[in-house]
């Protein structure tokens, strides 16, 4: 009856680990191709504002950010204290915000040329008048559809 | 001596370390974000050809000045009663065109929710978070008198519609579906949202 014959009680058998790298290498695909690097540093203060009505940014490559503030203390000392746009990598003008607008839209692929958005990514300290400026200049390009880009939250923490 | 085993075979013990060290190097680095914000459709550049005449009942005027004070509809007005004002307005019926108004039908207010329309003028020096705060306000009360209709004809939210049907993960059998209901939605209470030119004083 040594077919039958009992275990030997007392030695677990060890689990075996060989698949562990399988489902190590697994995650880290995964997270490999999910990673965004960031394409560009913020060089200005950007504190969204808060609202609740918000719709999300589908489609990121549909996007063309704008952003806008107070630069940063790194900045301080060349560009000054007041708001500032920056477009790409570096500071600009208002007039310069719509030539950046028609060269990034003649990047993207001819189907979405008409669909794209543009996201205003503007520090709550801003003045209006900057903002108003640049939606002037959106509407000079006929960049019209623009997302005001915003946490959620609360809208009436904006006004403390 | 004659090596007879052939190329010895590689360790792969610490290959498992050396995936951990490169998974946890992105795990770090990975933002998986979606930005969300307000949507917003400027005006075109170009004023449109027909000179059209708009009724002064059927304007909503807010005004934002440079203290971040309101003046909608002529009147002072704190931030936190400029949504129900704003859903008043709209939800008004004037003309008695429209049957599934509750508002009080008033003759001086809007005539109809697709002729009433929403005038927003700020100074340059509003602050931009209190505008963001009046605009916010001012879509809330678009989406809660869509909600309202939305419910009525299909028992369910409208935003919660929308966002279904612009979440490009959704099949597309469903936003078919879908899109005949949102637009009859938004047909009934179209966004018309203005935002005239920056006064300078």
């Amino acid at each position: 009856m040594s077919k039958f014959a009992k275990k030997k009680d007392g030695d677990l058998p060890a689990v075996s680990t060989a698949s562990l790298p399988d489902i190590v290498f697994m995650l880290l695909f995964f997270f490999m191709t999910v990673t965004v690097m960031k394409d560009s540093s913020i060089m200005v203060e950007n504190t969204l504002p808060n609202a609740t009505e918000i719709k999300k940014l589908e489609k990121k490559d549909r996007v063309i950010y704008v952003f806008a503030g107070k630069p940063t203390r790194e900045y301080e000392s060349v560009y000054g204290t007041e708001t500032r746009i920056q477009l790409n990598d570096k500071f600009a003008s208002v007039g310069e915000v719509g030539s950046y607008i028609l060269a990034e839209r003649a990047k993207k692929p001819q189907e979405i040329q008409n669909v794209l958005t543009t996201a205003l990514k503007v520090d709550k300290d801003a003045n209006m008048g900057l903002i108003s400026d640049i939606k002037q200049e959106l509407r000079k390009v006929n960049a019209l559809k623009v997302n005001y880009t915003t946490f959620e939250g609360d809208a009436f923490n904006n006004l403390q | 001596m004659p090596r007879r085993k052939g190329a010895p075979e590689v360790n792969a013990g610490s290959m498992a370390d050396i995936a951990f060290l490169l998974l946890i190097f992105f795990l770090v680095t990975t933002t998986i974000e979606t930005d969300a914000g307000l949507d917003r459709m400027l005006p075109p550049m170009e004023p449109p050809e027909d000179n059209v005449v708009i009724k002064q009942k059927n304007i909503f005027t807010v005004n934002i000045n440079k203290n971040g004070q309101l003046l909608a509809d002529e009147a002072l007005m704190d931030i936190k009663d400029l949504r129900a004002a704003a859903m008043e307005f709209l939800d008004n019926g004037g003309d008695g065109s429209c049957d599934f108004c509750k508002g009080k039908r008033d003759a001086s207010s809007s005539d109809n929710p697709t002729k009433a329309i929403i005038s927003l003028k700020n100074d340059r020096e509003t602050k931009y978070a209190t505008y963001i705060t009046v605009q916010n306000e001012l879509v809330g009360a678009y989406n809660d008198l869509r909600n309202r209709e939305s419910q009525r004809l299909f028992n369910r939210d409208f935003v919660s519609m929308e966002s279904e049907y612009l979440n490009p993960e959704t099949p597309s059998s469903v936003r078919e579906e879908l899109k005949d209901k949102v637009k009859r939605v938004q047909e009934l209470f179209p966004q018309k949202l203005s935002e005239a030119e920056t006064s300078s004083n």
